[in-house]
Protein backbone atom coordinates (compact mmCIF):
# COMPACT_ATOMS: atom_id res chain seq x y z
CA UNK A 1 0.00 0.00 0.00
CA UNK A 2 1.59 3.29 -1.07
CA UNK A 3 1.68 6.02 1.52
CA UNK A 4 -0.48 9.10 1.33
CA UNK A 5 2.42 11.28 0.33
CA UNK A 6 3.45 9.00 -2.52
CA UNK A 7 -0.02 8.97 -3.99
CA UNK A 8 -0.32 12.73 -3.71
CA UNK A 9 2.98 13.19 -5.49
CA UNK A 10 1.89 10.94 -8.32
CA UNK A 11 -1.40 12.74 -8.71
CA UNK A 12 0.44 16.02 -9.02
CA UNK A 13 2.81 14.68 -11.64
CA UNK A 14 -0.02 13.18 -13.68
CA UNK A 15 -1.90 16.47 -13.54
CA UNK A 16 1.04 18.38 -14.96
CA UNK A 17 1.52 15.75 -17.65
CA UNK A 18 -2.11 16.16 -18.59
CA UNK A 19 -1.61 19.88 -18.88
CA UNK A 20 1.26 19.35 -21.29
CA UNK A 21 -0.52 16.82 -23.46
CA UNK A 22 -3.62 19.00 -23.51
CA UNK A 23 -1.58 21.98 -24.68
CA UNK A 24 0.14 19.87 -27.33
CA UNK A 25 -3.19 18.61 -28.54
CA UNK A 26 -4.45 22.12 -29.01
CA UNK A 27 -1.30 23.29 -30.74
CA UNK A 28 -1.49 20.33 -33.11
CA UNK A 29 -5.13 21.05 -33.84
CA UNK A 30 -4.27 24.59 -34.87
CA UNK A 31 -1.33 23.43 -36.97
CA UNK A 32 -3.42 20.70 -38.52
CA UNK A 33 -6.01 23.22 -39.67
CA UNK A 34 -3.33 25.20 -41.45
CA UNK A 35 -1.66 22.14 -42.93
CA UNK A 36 -4.97 20.73 -44.07
CA UNK A 37 -5.89 23.96 -45.81
CA UNK A 38 -2.50 23.83 -47.48
CA UNK A 39 -3.11 20.30 -48.77
CA UNK A 40 -6.46 21.32 -50.17
CA UNK A 41 -4.89 24.31 -51.90
CA UNK A 42 -2.00 22.45 -53.46
CA UNK A 43 -4.07 19.57 -54.75
CA UNK A 44 -6.09 21.34 -57.45
CA UNK A 45 -2.91 22.84 -58.88
CA UNK A 46 -1.18 19.50 -59.11
CA UNK A 47 -4.28 17.83 -60.51
CA UNK A 48 -4.58 20.42 -63.26
CA UNK A 49 -0.92 20.05 -64.00
CA UNK A 50 -1.21 16.29 -64.36
CA UNK A 51 -4.18 16.88 -66.63
CA UNK A 52 -2.19 19.17 -68.89
CA UNK A 53 0.66 16.69 -68.89
CA UNK A 54 -1.71 13.97 -70.01
CA UNK A 55 -3.26 16.15 -72.69
CA UNK A 56 0.19 16.94 -73.98
CA UNK A 57 1.20 13.31 -74.09
CA UNK A 58 -2.06 12.31 -75.71
CA UNK A 59 -1.92 14.99 -78.34
CA UNK A 60 1.69 15.19 -79.29
CA UNK A 61 2.61 12.95 -82.18
CA UNK A 62 6.28 12.13 -81.79
CA UNK A 63 7.94 10.32 -78.94
CA UNK A 64 8.18 12.64 -75.98
CA UNK A 65 11.64 13.00 -74.66
CA UNK A 66 12.97 14.93 -71.74
CA UNK A 67 15.84 14.15 -69.35
CA UNK A 68 13.28 13.60 -66.56
CA UNK A 69 11.72 10.78 -68.55
CA UNK A 70 14.98 8.99 -69.16
CA UNK A 71 14.83 5.41 -67.98
CA UNK A 72 18.26 4.00 -67.36
CA UNK A 73 19.51 0.69 -66.16
CA UNK A 74 19.09 1.08 -62.40
CA UNK A 75 22.54 0.96 -60.85
CA UNK A 76 21.70 3.21 -57.96
CA UNK A 77 18.42 4.00 -56.27
CA UNK A 78 17.64 6.89 -53.98
CA UNK A 79 15.08 6.60 -51.24
CA UNK A 80 13.55 9.82 -50.01
CA UNK A 81 11.93 9.29 -46.63
CA UNK A 82 9.70 12.02 -45.25
CA UNK A 83 9.29 11.74 -41.47
CA UNK A 84 8.49 14.30 -38.80
CA UNK A 85 11.05 16.32 -36.89
CA UNK A 86 9.48 15.65 -33.53
CA UNK A 87 7.98 12.69 -31.81
CA UNK A 88 4.85 12.41 -29.69
CA UNK A 89 2.81 11.43 -32.69
CA UNK A 90 1.98 7.82 -32.00
CA UNK A 91 3.22 5.28 -34.49
CA UNK A 92 3.60 7.81 -37.31
CA UNK A 93 7.37 7.65 -37.67
CA UNK A 94 7.59 3.99 -36.68
CA UNK A 95 5.25 3.13 -39.56
CA UNK A 96 7.24 5.18 -42.04
CA UNK A 97 10.53 3.70 -40.94
CA UNK A 98 9.10 0.19 -41.09
CA UNK A 99 7.99 0.84 -44.65
CA UNK A 100 11.46 2.15 -45.50
CA UNK A 101 13.08 -0.89 -43.90
CA UNK A 102 10.87 -3.16 -45.97
CA UNK A 103 11.88 -1.29 -49.09
CA UNK A 104 15.55 -1.52 -48.20
CA UNK A 105 15.43 -5.16 -47.19
CA UNK A 106 17.54 -7.33 -49.44
CA UNK A 107 19.04 -4.40 -51.31
CA UNK A 108 22.76 -4.01 -51.75
CA UNK A 109 23.98 -1.07 -49.69
CA UNK A 110 26.27 0.09 -52.50
CA UNK A 111 23.29 0.40 -54.79
CA UNK A 112 21.05 2.57 -52.65
CA UNK A 113 21.32 5.89 -50.91
CA UNK A 114 19.03 7.77 -48.56
CA UNK A 115 17.75 11.30 -48.56
CA UNK A 116 16.10 12.04 -45.25
CA UNK A 117 13.55 14.74 -44.76
CA UNK A 118 12.68 15.16 -41.08
CA UNK A 119 14.77 14.50 -38.04
CA UNK A 120 13.21 11.24 -36.91
CA UNK A 121 14.21 9.44 -40.04
CA UNK A 122 17.71 10.80 -39.80
CA UNK A 123 18.02 9.78 -36.15
CA UNK A 124 17.12 6.26 -37.11
CA UNK A 125 19.42 5.94 -40.10
CA UNK A 126 22.45 7.92 -39.03
CA UNK A 127 24.01 4.91 -37.32
CA UNK A 128 23.00 2.34 -39.85
CA UNK A 129 24.78 0.86 -42.82
CA UNK A 130 22.88 2.70 -45.55
CA UNK A 131 24.68 5.68 -47.05
CA UNK A 132 22.97 9.03 -46.55
CA UNK A 133 23.19 11.34 -49.54
CA UNK A 134 21.32 14.26 -48.05
CA UNK A 135 19.24 15.43 -45.15
CA UNK A 136 16.70 18.21 -44.78
CA UNK A 137 15.62 18.79 -41.21
CA UNK A 138 14.00 21.27 -38.84
CA UNK A 139 10.84 22.10 -40.70
CA UNK A 140 8.86 22.57 -37.50
CA UNK A 141 5.91 21.21 -39.40
CA UNK A 142 5.64 24.12 -41.80
CA UNK A 143 5.84 23.87 -45.54
CA UNK A 144 8.45 26.21 -46.92
CA UNK A 145 8.35 26.81 -50.66
CA UNK A 146 12.01 27.78 -50.92
CA UNK A 147 13.19 24.72 -49.03
CA UNK A 148 10.97 22.43 -51.09
CA UNK A 149 12.67 23.88 -54.14
CA UNK A 150 16.09 23.19 -52.64
CA UNK A 151 15.14 19.55 -52.23
CA UNK A 152 13.88 19.34 -55.79
CA UNK A 153 17.04 20.95 -57.12
CA UNK A 154 19.15 18.57 -55.10
CA UNK A 155 17.26 15.50 -56.30
CA UNK A 156 16.94 16.47 -59.94
CA UNK A 157 20.59 17.51 -59.92
CA UNK A 158 21.66 14.06 -58.75
CA UNK A 159 19.43 12.42 -61.30
CA UNK A 160 20.65 14.52 -64.21
CA UNK A 161 24.30 14.03 -63.23
CA UNK A 162 23.55 10.29 -63.28
CA UNK A 163 24.53 9.93 -59.64
CA UNK A 164 21.30 8.07 -59.19
CA UNK A 165 19.06 6.31 -61.66
CA UNK A 166 15.81 6.12 -59.80
CA UNK A 167 14.31 8.19 -56.99
CA UNK A 168 11.55 6.84 -54.79
CA UNK A 169 9.64 8.75 -52.11
CA UNK A 170 8.07 7.21 -49.03
CA UNK A 171 5.57 9.55 -47.40
CA UNK A 172 2.10 9.59 -45.90
CA UNK A 173 -0.85 10.65 -47.96
CA UNK A 174 -3.28 12.67 -45.90
CA UNK A 175 -6.84 11.34 -45.96
CA UNK A 176 -8.45 12.74 -42.85
CA UNK A 177 -7.45 13.72 -39.33
CA UNK A 178 -7.53 10.12 -38.21
CA UNK A 179 -6.34 8.52 -41.41
CA UNK A 180 -3.30 8.60 -43.60
CA UNK A 181 -1.94 6.21 -46.14
CA UNK A 182 1.68 5.11 -46.31
CA UNK A 183 2.70 5.71 -49.88
CA UNK A 184 5.70 4.61 -51.90
CA UNK A 185 5.94 6.44 -55.19
CA UNK A 186 8.52 6.84 -57.92
CA UNK A 187 9.66 10.42 -58.26
CA UNK A 188 12.19 10.24 -61.06
CA UNK A 189 12.23 9.28 -63.88
CA UNK A 190 8.76 10.71 -64.29
CA UNK A 191 6.25 8.10 -65.34
CA UNK A 192 5.16 8.83 -68.88
CA UNK A 193 1.44 9.48 -68.88
CA UNK A 194 -0.43 6.54 -70.30
CA UNK A 195 -2.08 7.23 -73.59
CA UNK A 196 -4.68 4.84 -74.85
CA UNK A 197 -6.17 4.79 -78.32
CA UNK A 198 -9.40 6.57 -77.47
CA UNK A 199 -7.64 9.32 -75.63
CA UNK A 200 -5.26 9.78 -78.48
CA UNK A 201 -7.87 10.91 -80.93
CA UNK A 202 -9.97 12.80 -78.43
CA UNK A 203 -8.83 16.38 -78.65
CA UNK A 204 -6.69 17.97 -81.30
CA UNK A 205 -4.85 20.63 -79.40
CA UNK A 206 -3.02 23.58 -80.85
CA UNK A 207 0.34 24.05 -79.16
CA UNK A 208 2.14 27.29 -78.70
CA UNK A 209 5.09 26.81 -78.82
CA UNK A 210 5.65 23.15 -79.76
CA UNK A 211 4.66 20.34 -77.34
CA UNK A 212 8.36 19.67 -76.76
CA UNK A 213 8.94 23.24 -75.66
CA UNK A 214 5.97 23.18 -73.35
CA UNK A 215 7.26 19.95 -71.87
CA UNK A 216 10.58 21.54 -71.08
CA UNK A 217 8.73 24.25 -69.20
CA UNK A 218 6.23 21.96 -67.59
CA UNK A 219 8.31 19.11 -66.22
CA UNK A 220 10.48 21.03 -63.73
CA UNK A 221 7.31 22.58 -62.38
CA UNK A 222 5.69 19.20 -62.25
CA UNK A 223 8.61 17.86 -60.21
CA UNK A 224 8.34 20.75 -57.79
CA UNK A 225 4.59 20.42 -57.44
CA UNK A 226 4.88 16.71 -56.74
CA UNK A 227 7.38 17.38 -53.97
CA UNK A 228 5.19 20.13 -52.54
CA UNK A 229 2.16 17.88 -52.41
CA UNK A 230 4.12 15.06 -50.78
CA UNK A 231 5.43 17.43 -48.12
CA UNK A 232 2.06 19.07 -47.54
CA UNK A 233 0.44 15.65 -47.16
CA UNK A 234 3.12 14.46 -44.75
CA UNK A 235 2.87 17.52 -42.54
CA UNK A 236 -0.89 17.34 -42.37
CA UNK A 237 -0.74 13.63 -41.48
CA UNK A 238 1.87 14.34 -38.82
CA UNK A 239 -0.22 17.00 -37.11
CA UNK A 240 -3.36 14.90 -37.37
CA UNK A 241 -1.67 11.88 -35.80
CA UNK A 242 -0.11 13.98 -33.07
CA UNK A 243 -3.44 15.56 -32.24
CA UNK A 244 -5.07 12.14 -31.91
CA UNK A 245 -2.17 10.73 -29.86
CA UNK A 246 -2.19 13.70 -27.51
CA UNK A 247 -5.97 13.55 -27.18
CA UNK A 248 -5.71 9.93 -26.11
CA UNK A 249 -2.90 10.77 -23.70
CA UNK A 250 -4.96 13.53 -22.13
CA UNK A 251 -7.90 11.17 -21.70
CA UNK A 252 -5.70 8.49 -20.16
CA UNK A 253 -4.18 11.00 -17.78
CA UNK A 254 -7.69 12.01 -16.71
CA UNK A 255 -8.61 8.41 -15.98
CA UNK A 256 -5.40 7.91 -14.08
CA UNK A 257 -6.06 10.96 -11.95
CA UNK A 258 -9.50 9.56 -11.09
CA UNK A 259 -8.12 6.18 -9.97
CA UNK A 260 -5.31 7.80 -8.06
CA UNK A 261 -7.67 10.22 -6.33
CA UNK A 262 -9.83 7.30 -5.30
CA UNK A 263 -6.79 5.51 -3.98
CA UNK A 264 -5.70 8.63 -2.16
CA UNK A 265 -9.11 9.08 -0.52
CA UNK A 266 -9.22 5.45 0.50
CA UNK A 267 -5.75 5.67 2.02
CA UNK A 268 -6.69 8.87 3.84
CA UNK A 269 -9.88 7.30 5.16
CA UNK A 270 -7.93 4.24 6.28
CA UNK A 271 -5.46 6.46 8.10
CA UNK A 272 -8.22 8.35 9.88
CA UNK A 273 -9.93 5.13 10.89
CA UNK A 274 -6.66 3.79 12.17
CA UNK A 275 -6.01 6.88 14.25
CA UNK A 276 -9.50 6.82 15.70
CA UNK A 277 -9.06 3.19 16.62
CA UNK A 278 -5.82 3.99 18.32
CA UNK A 279 -7.33 6.86 20.31
CA UNK A 280 -10.36 4.82 21.31
CA UNK A 281 -8.37 1.79 22.32
CA UNK A 282 -5.92 4.04 24.18
CA UNK A 283 -8.78 5.65 26.12
CA UNK A 284 -10.24 2.20 26.82
CA UNK A 285 -6.91 1.05 28.18
CA UNK A 286 -6.64 4.07 30.51
CA UNK A 287 -10.15 3.67 31.85
CA UNK A 288 -9.75 0.04 32.86
CA UNK B 1 -19.47 32.45 -72.31
CA UNK B 2 -16.97 29.93 -71.03
CA UNK B 3 -15.57 28.91 -67.67
CA UNK B 4 -12.19 30.08 -66.52
CA UNK B 5 -10.24 28.81 -63.55
CA UNK B 6 -7.07 30.51 -62.45
CA UNK B 7 -5.08 28.10 -60.29
CA UNK B 8 -1.92 28.99 -58.39
CA UNK B 9 0.06 26.74 -56.04
CA UNK B 10 -1.43 28.69 -53.14
CA UNK B 11 -5.08 28.47 -54.04
CA UNK B 12 -7.73 28.51 -56.71
CA UNK B 13 -7.56 32.18 -57.42
CA UNK B 14 -10.65 32.47 -59.55
CA UNK B 15 -13.29 30.18 -60.94
CA UNK B 16 -16.28 31.32 -62.95
CA UNK B 17 -17.94 32.33 -66.18
CA UNK B 18 -16.25 34.89 -68.39
CA UNK B 19 -16.97 36.22 -71.84
CA UNK B 20 -13.43 36.87 -73.04
CA UNK B 21 -9.85 36.91 -71.85
CA UNK B 22 -6.50 38.09 -73.16
CA UNK B 23 -3.67 35.81 -72.10
CA UNK B 24 0.04 36.72 -72.07
CA UNK B 25 1.24 33.65 -73.95
CA UNK B 26 4.92 32.95 -74.43
CA UNK B 27 4.53 33.76 -78.13
CA UNK B 28 2.60 36.97 -77.52
CA UNK B 29 -0.76 38.06 -76.20
CA UNK B 30 -3.72 36.07 -77.42
CA UNK B 31 -7.39 36.78 -77.14
CA UNK B 32 -9.70 33.92 -76.24
CA UNK B 33 -13.44 33.95 -76.88
CA UNK B 34 -16.14 31.33 -76.49
CA UNK B 35 -15.72 28.16 -78.61
CA UNK B 36 -12.00 28.63 -78.99
CA UNK B 37 -10.18 25.70 -80.54
CA UNK B 38 -8.41 23.43 -78.02
CA UNK B 39 -5.10 25.04 -77.16
CA UNK B 40 -2.22 24.60 -74.78
CA UNK B 41 0.35 27.32 -74.41
CA UNK B 42 3.07 28.44 -72.04
CA UNK B 43 2.42 31.70 -70.23
CA UNK B 44 4.96 34.40 -69.51
CA UNK B 45 4.65 37.19 -66.95
CA UNK B 46 2.24 39.77 -68.25
CA UNK B 47 -1.15 41.33 -68.09
CA UNK B 48 -4.20 39.14 -68.06
CA UNK B 49 -7.40 40.86 -69.08
CA UNK B 50 -10.63 39.17 -68.10
CA UNK B 51 -14.02 40.37 -69.28
CA UNK B 52 -16.94 38.99 -67.30
CA UNK B 53 -20.54 38.37 -68.39
CA UNK B 54 -21.59 41.99 -68.00
CA UNK B 55 -18.59 43.22 -69.97
CA UNK B 56 -16.73 44.48 -66.92
CA UNK B 57 -12.98 44.26 -67.27
CA UNK B 58 -10.52 42.95 -64.69
CA UNK B 59 -6.78 43.33 -64.98
CA UNK B 60 -4.46 40.83 -63.32
CA UNK B 61 -0.72 40.47 -63.18
CA UNK B 62 0.26 36.85 -63.76
CA UNK B 63 3.66 35.16 -63.86
CA UNK B 64 5.02 31.99 -65.46
CA UNK B 65 2.69 29.12 -66.15
CA UNK B 66 0.44 27.42 -68.64
CA UNK B 67 -2.88 27.98 -70.28
CA UNK B 68 -5.20 25.31 -71.56
CA UNK B 69 -8.62 25.52 -73.16
CA UNK B 70 -10.86 22.79 -74.52
CA UNK B 71 -14.63 22.58 -74.92
CA UNK B 72 -15.16 25.95 -73.28
CA UNK B 73 -13.17 25.11 -70.15
CA UNK B 74 -10.16 27.31 -69.72
CA UNK B 75 -7.50 26.73 -67.11
CA UNK B 76 -4.73 29.11 -66.32
CA UNK B 77 -2.03 27.48 -64.24
CA UNK B 78 0.38 30.14 -62.98
CA UNK B 79 2.91 30.64 -60.21
CA UNK B 80 1.11 33.75 -59.05
CA UNK B 81 -1.85 35.91 -59.99
CA UNK B 82 -2.69 39.30 -58.55
CA UNK B 83 -5.66 41.51 -59.13
CA UNK B 84 -4.56 45.03 -60.03
CA UNK B 85 -5.76 46.74 -56.81
CA UNK B 86 -3.84 44.14 -54.76
CA UNK B 87 -0.46 44.86 -56.31
CA UNK B 88 1.85 46.57 -53.90
CA UNK B 89 4.06 48.99 -55.86
CA UNK B 90 6.63 49.33 -53.08
CA UNK B 91 7.11 45.62 -52.79
CA UNK B 92 7.39 45.24 -56.55
CA UNK B 93 10.01 48.00 -56.67
CA UNK B 94 11.94 46.40 -53.82
CA UNK B 95 12.04 42.99 -55.42
CA UNK B 96 13.06 44.59 -58.72
CA UNK B 97 16.02 46.21 -57.00
CA UNK B 98 16.93 43.03 -55.18
CA UNK B 99 16.82 40.96 -58.35
CA UNK B 100 18.89 43.51 -60.27
CA UNK B 101 21.48 43.54 -57.52
CA UNK B 102 21.65 39.77 -57.44
CA UNK B 103 22.14 39.55 -61.18
CA UNK B 104 24.85 42.22 -61.07
CA UNK B 105 26.84 40.43 -58.38
CA UNK B 106 27.48 37.28 -60.42
CA UNK B 107 28.09 35.17 -57.37
CA UNK B 108 28.21 31.44 -58.04
CA UNK B 109 25.83 30.50 -55.24
CA UNK B 110 23.09 32.67 -56.69
CA UNK B 111 20.68 30.95 -59.00
CA UNK B 112 20.68 33.39 -61.90
CA UNK B 113 17.64 31.78 -63.48
CA UNK B 114 15.64 32.37 -60.33
CA UNK B 115 16.81 35.97 -60.06
CA UNK B 116 16.01 36.56 -63.72
CA UNK B 117 12.50 35.26 -63.23
CA UNK B 118 12.01 37.36 -60.14
CA UNK B 119 13.20 40.37 -62.11
CA UNK B 120 10.70 39.71 -64.86
CA UNK B 121 7.87 39.28 -62.38
CA UNK B 122 8.64 42.57 -60.68
CA UNK B 123 8.99 44.39 -63.99
CA UNK B 124 5.68 42.99 -65.11
CA UNK B 125 3.87 44.23 -62.01
CA UNK B 126 5.32 47.70 -62.32
CA UNK B 127 4.58 47.88 -66.05
CA UNK B 128 0.96 47.01 -65.48
CA UNK B 129 0.66 49.56 -62.71
CA UNK B 130 2.13 52.24 -64.96
CA UNK B 131 -0.13 51.37 -67.87
CA UNK B 132 -3.21 51.54 -65.73
CA UNK B 133 -2.35 54.87 -64.20
CA UNK B 134 -1.51 56.57 -67.49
Amino acid sequence: MPTLRDVKKRIRSVISTRQITKAMEMVSAAKLRRAQARVMQVRPYSEKMTQILESLAAASTGELSHPYFEKREVKKQTLVLITSDRGMCGSFNANLIRRAQEWLAGKDKDKVELVLIGKKGYDFYKRREWPIAGKFMDWSGNLDYGRARDIVEFLTGRFLKKETDEIVIIYTMFISTVRYKLTTVRYLPVEKPKVDEIQHGRIEYIFEPSPENIFTELLPRYALTKMMTSLADSFASEHGTRMIAMGAATKNAGEMIDTLTLQYNKARQAAITKELLEIVSGAEALRS
Amino acid sequence: MFTLSIVTPEKIYFEGEVSSIIVPGSQGYLGVLTDHAPLITAVNPGKLTVKDKSGKEFILAVSFGFFEISSNHATLLVDSAEHLPDINPDRARQSLERAKQRLAEHRPEIDSGRAQRSLERARNRLRILREMKG
